[in-house]
C-alpha cells in the first residue's frame, strides 16, 4: 500500500476517534458544568443539611435548601410507577416473544415502541386534563394532582422502555433451550416460566433498571401531574414534588449564580448521580449476563 | 415446518391440540394458538391409556397455560389500548381546533387566539438543526466504534459514555445547555443554544441506531471490497455506508422525532413563550410546539379559554412525532423483509 | 404565497422546511422577559404597539420576575417585567456587570384570594389567610365553611406573586410546604375552579366567573379599594430597564404609560391603571 494512502488511513482513523470521543467529552462537560455551578452551594450549606433538610425555601431570608422530601418523592414516584410498569412491561415482552404469532407481533411491537415516542409533555398534559380530574372525582380526593396520578403517567411512559429491553433479552434466549424443554413434555407455560424467563433474568433486570432510570429523570410528567407540594407523602394520594420538577419549575426564575441557582444545580447533581447509578447498575447486570451466557 | 420458524413456535394450530383444548372447555383464546408439542404429548398419553388422572393433570396444566397467556395478552392489550386511548382523546378534542388558519397563523390576543405557525417553524428548525449536528457526529462515532475500534479499551469507555449519556435526564441536559451554551458560550436563549443542547441529547440515539445498521452489513461485503484493493476508509464510504444507509436514515428520523418532542431540554435554552419576530438567525429565540403546550396548559393567561389551542397543538405535535416514527418503523420493516429474502 | 408554499413543504417534506424558512425584514428588536403577572399587559399593549410602529419588533416571554431581572443583569433582555421591586442583591449583581436597573411603574395589581364558587365562605381575615397558608388551619369548618380539608394552592416560590403574598400576608410565617405550587396565575384559577376544597390567590386581572373572590377583613377587592391602598394586598407592577429608557425602549415605555394606549390595555387586561398619569 502506498505510504500516502496509509498515512491518510491513519489520519481518518484519528479524526474518527476524536469525533467518537465527543460523547465522552459531552458527558464530562455535563458533569463539569453541574459541579462548577452547583458545588459552591456547599460552602454555605452542608451536604448533610442539603440532603436531609425538610424545608425548601429558596427565596426567603435566610433561605433554606433541604431536599429530603423531594428525594423521598422521587423515590416514591419511581417505585410506584415501577410497580405498574415492570409487570406490565415484562409481561408484554413475554407475550411478544413467546405467545404472539409473527404477524401480530410485527404490528404490535412497533405500536408499543411508538408509545415510547409520545412526547412527555403530551403525556403530562393528558394526565393533567384527563387523568387528574377523573381520579379526583372517582376517589373523592383533595386533589387529582398527586403521587398516584404522576406514577400512573410515568408507568405509561416507561413500559415501552422496559418492554423493548426485556424483549431483546428474551429473544436472545437460545431456541435450543425452548426446544429441549418442550421436548421433555413441558407445556409452553412451563417452558416460558421455568426456562425462558430464568435464562433471560438478568436482561429483564437491566430492563427494569433502565425503566426506573427513565422514571426518575422524567421531568414534564411529574411537573404537570405530581401537584408540586414539597412534603413527605403520607399516602399514595398526597401531592408531591419530585426532584426534576423543582429544577424545571424554578431554574428560569432563580437569579443567576445566586444561592438559589447554585442549589438548583446541586439538585441537578443529585439527579444526575441517581440516574448514573441506575445506568451503571443496568450495565453491570447486563455485562454479568453476557459474561455468564457465553 | 421450516427450520427458520423453529424457534418461534409453528404458526398453524395442530388439529389434535385444538380438539383437546375444546375438551377442556377453554377453546376461546386457545384455538387460535398452537402447540405442536403439547398436542402430541397429550395424544400420546391418551393413546397409551394412562387414565383419567393424568388427563386431569394435563388439563390443569393447559388451563394454567391458558390463564397465563390470557394475562400476558391482557398486559399487551392494556399498553396498546393506552396508546390508542391517548391518541383518540387528542384526535377527538384536537381535530376541531385544527384548521388551515391554526397551522399558518401566529398567535394573537395574548396567545388566546390564532394559530401555532411560529411553533411549527421553531420545532422544525430545532429538530432539523440538531439533526444537522448530531447526525454527522453520531455516524462518525458509530463508524469508529464499529469499523475501527472493536473492543479496545478506548472504545469500551466511549460505549460506556454513550450509554450513560443516553440515560441523563433531559432536564439535566437543559441545565447543562443553559450554563454552557446560553451563558458560557454567550449564545443567549436562542435557536443555536436549543439545537446544540438537543444535538447532545440525541447523539446516543443516532450512535446506537447507526451501529446497529453497521452491524447488519455483512462482513463479506467489506472483505470483497478490501480484497479488491480498496482502502478501509474507501470501503466504508463506498460499500459499508451505502449498505447501511436505510438503517442510518431510520436512526436519523428517530433522533428527529425525539428532538421534536423534547421539552425540558429546551425550556431554558432555546424556547420562549412568545416571540413575534420571525426566526431570521441562529441567535433568535424560537417558539416550539412542546414548550407551547406546556406554557398554554400551565402558565397561560386564561387556561380554560385556550383549551382548544392546547389540544390542537398537542395533536399536531403527536401527529408529527408519531408520523416520523411510523416512517422509521416502515423503513426498518422493509429493510428486515428485504434482508430475510 | 411564500408562506403557503412553506406550509405545503412542511407537510409534504419536513426536511425542506429549513431552506424555506422566511427571512424577516430587519427590524429593531426589544427582548422583554419576566413576571407572568405583567405578561398579559405587555402582550396586549405589545401587539398594538407593534402594529403602530412596525419598525420595532418585540419578543416577549414569561418566566417570573426574578428571571426577568436576572436576564436584564445578564444583558439577555432590554426590558424586564417585574411584579415586585428589585432586591438589593440583584441591584448589586447588576452593578457588577455594568447594569443600572431603572424602575418604571406601569400598573397597580391587587392580589385576591379565591375559592371554588360552591364554597360558602365569603370573608377571611388576614390572620385566617395566614393561618391557612401556614398550615395551622386545615379544615374549612374552622373558618365557617364545610367539614372538608383545605387544599392550598400557592405559586412557585420564586414568582413575584408568591413574594408579594409572603410579604403582605404571610410574614413572619412561611407558606407551608404542603401547598400545591402552580406556575402561573392562570394555573391557579384553573386549579381552584376544578377543586371544591381549594383556596388560591391571584392577580386582580385573572378574576373570572369560574372562581369566587373572597373579601379580606370585610373589604371587597375592587379597582377603587386597590388604588386607594385600602385593599391590604395591592402592589405596583414595574418594568425595569438598563438606565433610563431611551430609543426604542423609550417609545415602548411611553406607549405603556399613555392613558389612551398602554393604560387602556392595563384596564382591559383587568389590572388597575395608574391614576393621574
Amino acid at each position: 500500500m502506498p505510504v500516502a494512502s496509509l498515512r491518510r488511513e491513519t489520519a481518518v482513523r484519528r479524526i474518527l476517534a476524536v469525533i467518537a470521543g465527543c460523547s465522552l467529552l459531552f458527558l464530562g462537560m455535563i458533569m463539569l458544568f453541574l459541579f462548577i455551578e452547583g458545588l459552591p452551594l456547599f460552602s454555605t450549606v452542608s451536604v448533610s443539611d442539603f440532603l436531609s433538610g425538610m424545608f425548601w425555601y429558596p427565596t426567603s431570608e435566610p433561605p433554606e435548601f433541604g431536599i429530603f422530601p423531594m428525594l423521598v418523592a422521587s423515590c416514591a414516584v419511581t417505585l410506584t410507577a415501577s410497580a405498574f410498569a415492570i409487570p406490565l412491561g415484562v409481561m408484554t415482552a413475554v407475550w411478544l416473544t413467546e405467545v404472539a404469532r409473527p404477524g401480530v407481533r410485527r404490528i404490535c411491537k412497533p405500536l408499543i415502541e411508538m408509545t415510547a415516542a409520545l412526547p412527555s409533555v403530551v403525556i403530562g398534559f393528558f394526565g393533567m386534563v384527563v387523568a387528574a380530574p377523573l381520579l379526583q372525582d372517582l376517589f373523592d380526593l383533595d386533589s387529582g394532582l398527586n403521587l398516584f396520578t404522576a406514577s400512573l403517567m410515568l408507568a405509561f411512559m416507561s413500559v415501552p422502555t422496559i418492554c423493548s429491553v426485556a424483549e431483546d433479552a428474551l429473544f436472545a434466549v437460545p431456541a435450543s433451550l425452548r426446544a429441549a424443554s418442550l421436548a421433555l413434555g413441558a407445556t409452553r407455560r412451563e417452558t416460558t416460566v421455568r426456562v425462558v424467563i430464568p435464562a433471560a433474568f438478568s436482561g429483564i433486570g437491566t430492563a427494569c433498571m433502565l425503566g426506573m432510570s427513565r422514571s426518575i429523570g422524567e421531568t414534564m410528567v411529574v411537573l404537570m401531574t405530581a401537584g408540586g407540594a414539597g412534603i413527605l407523602p403520607g399516602s399514595l394520594f398526597d401531592p408531591v414534588r419530585p426532584i426534576p420538577s423543582v429544577i424545571a419549575a424554578e431554574t428560569a426564575e432563580a437569579s443567576f449564580r445566586g444561592e438559589h441557582y447554585r442549589a438548583l444545580f446541586a439538585v441537578g447533581i443529585v439527579l444526575f448521580l441517581f440516574t448514573l447509578a441506575f445506568n451503571l447498575a443496568a450495565r453491570h447486570i447486563s455485562e454479568k449476563n453476557s459474561a455468564g451466557g457465553r | 415446518m421450516s427450520a427458520q420458524s423453529f424457534p418461534r413456535f409453528p404458526a398453524t394450530p395442530h388439529p389434535g391440540y385444538v380438539a383437546s383444548a375444546a375438551a377442556a372447555g377453554t377453546r376461546a383464546g386457545l384455538a387460535s394458538q398452537n402447540t405442536l408439542y403439547d398436542g402430541t404429548t397429550s395424544r400420546r398419553e391418551t393413546e397409551a391409556g394412562t387414565g383419567a388422572h393424568l388427563m386431569d393433570r394435563m388439563q390443569i396444566r393447559r388451563i394454567r397455560e391458558y390463564l397465563l397467556f390470557t394475562l400476558l395478552r391482557l398486559a399487551a392489550f392494556v399498553n396498546i389500548f393506552a396508546l390508542f386511548g391517548v391518541c383518540a382523546f387528542l384526535l377527538w378534542n384536537g381535530l376541531s381546533a385544527l384548521s388551515w388558519e391554526f397551522l399558518t397563523e401566529a398567535p394573537r390576543n395574548s396567545m388566546t387566539e390564532g394559530g401555532i405557525f411560529p411553533c411549527i417553524v421553531g420545532t422544525a428548525l430545532l429538530a432539523l438543526g440538531s439533526l444537522g449536528v448530531s447526525l454527522p457526529l453520531g455516524v462518525a462515532s458509530a463508524v469508529y466504534l464499529h469499523e475501527y475500534a472493536g473492543a479496545s479499551r478506548f472504545a469500551r469507555s466511549i460505549r460506556l459514555g454513550v450509554n450513560n449519556l443516553a440515560g441523563v435526564p433531559s432536564i439535566v441536559f437543559g441545565l447543562f445547555g443553559m450554563s454552557f451554551f446560553v451563558i458560557a458560550c454567550g449564545f443567549g436563549i436562542s435557536l443555536l443554544s436549543g439545537l446544540l443542547t438537543l444535538a447532545v441529547l440525541t447523539l446516543p440515539v443516532i450512535i446506537g441506531t447507526t451501529e446497529e445498521a453497521l452491524r447488519q452489513v455483512p462482513v463479506t461485503l467489506r472483505e470483497a471490497s478490501l480484497a479488491l484493493g480498496a482502502t478501509q476508509s474507501r470501503t466504508i464510504v463506498r460499500v459499508v455506508l451505502p449498505a447501511a444507509l436505510p438503517g442510518i436514515l431510520t436512526g436519523g428520523i428517530l433522533g428527529l422525532a425525539r428532538a421534536a418532542g423534547e421539552t425540558a431540554a429546551i425550556m431554558f435554552t432555546g424556547a420562549v413563550f412568545f416571540s413575534r419576530k420571525e426566526v431570521d438567525s441562529l441567535f433568535s429565540p424560537v417558539m416550539a410546539l412542546s414548550n407551547h403546550i406546556y406554557v398554554l396548559a400551565t402558565s397561560g393567561t386564561d387556561i380554560d379559554k385556550t383549551r382548544p389551542l392546547q389540544y390542537g397543538t398537542a395533536l399536531v405535535l403527536v401527529l408529527l412525532v408519531l408520523g416520523m416514527n411510523l416512517v422509521a418503523v416502515i423503513l426498518r420493516d422493509r429493510l428486515q423483509q428485504r434482508r430475510r429474502r | 404565497m411564500k408562506r403557503t408554499l412553506f406550509i405545503t413543504l412542511t407537510a409534504l417534506c419536513f426536511a425542506a422546511a429549513i431552506f424555506a424558512a422566511p427571512a424577516a425584514a430587519a427590524a429593531e428588536e426589544i427582548i422583554i422577559t419576566g413576571s407572568t403577572t405583567v405578561l398579559p399587559v405587555m402582550q396586549k399593549a405589545g401587539e398594538a404597539f407593534m402594529a403602530a410602529d412596525p419598525g420595532i419588533s418585540l419578543s416577549i416571554s414569561g418566566g417570573g420576575s426574578g428571571n426577568g431581572i436576572k436576564a436584564l443583569n445578564e444583558g439577555l433582555c432590554q426590558v424586564a417585567m417585574s411584579s415586585r421591586d428589585i432586591k438589593e442583591s440583584e441591584r448589586k449583581e447588576g452593578k457588577g456587570k455594568g447594569v443600572n436597573a431603572v424602575r418604571t411603574a406601569i400598573a397597580v395589581d391587587a392580589l385576591v384570594p379565591v375559592v371554588h364558587p360552591d364554597n360558602p365562605v365569603k370573608n377571611l381575615t388576614v390572620e385566617q389567610l395566614r393561618g391557612i397558608y401556614a398550615g395551622r388551619i386545615t379544615k374549612w369548618k374552622e373558618v365557617g365553611g364545610k367539614d372538608e380539608n383545605i387544599v392550598m394552592i400557592s405559586r412557585d416560590s420564586s414568582s413575584g406573586t408568591f413574594e408579594t403574598w409572603q410579604e403582605l400576608i404571610m410574614a413572619p410565617d412561611r407558606t407551608a410546604p404542603s401547598a400545591l405550587s402552580q406556575a402561573s396565575n392562570g394555573a391557579v384559577v384553573q386549579a381552584v375552579a376544578g377543586n371544591r376544597r381549594a383556596v388560591g390567590y391571584i392577580g386582580f386581572g385573572y378574576l373570572n366567573p369560574s372562581v369566587k373572590k373572597i373579601n379580606v377583613n370585610g373589604l371587597e377587592a375592587t379597582a377603587e379599594s386597590a388604588l386607594s391602598r385600602k385593599w391590604p394586598i395591592a402592589r405596583e407592577l414595574y418594568v425595569f430597564t438598563n438606565g433610563a429608557p431611551a430609543g426604542a425602549v423609550k417609545k415602548l415605555t411611553d406607549y405603556l404609560l399613555d392613558p389612551q394606549k398602554g393604560q387602556k390595555a392595563v384596564a382591559e387586561t383587568g389590572y388597575i391603571p395608574l391614576s393621574g398619569k
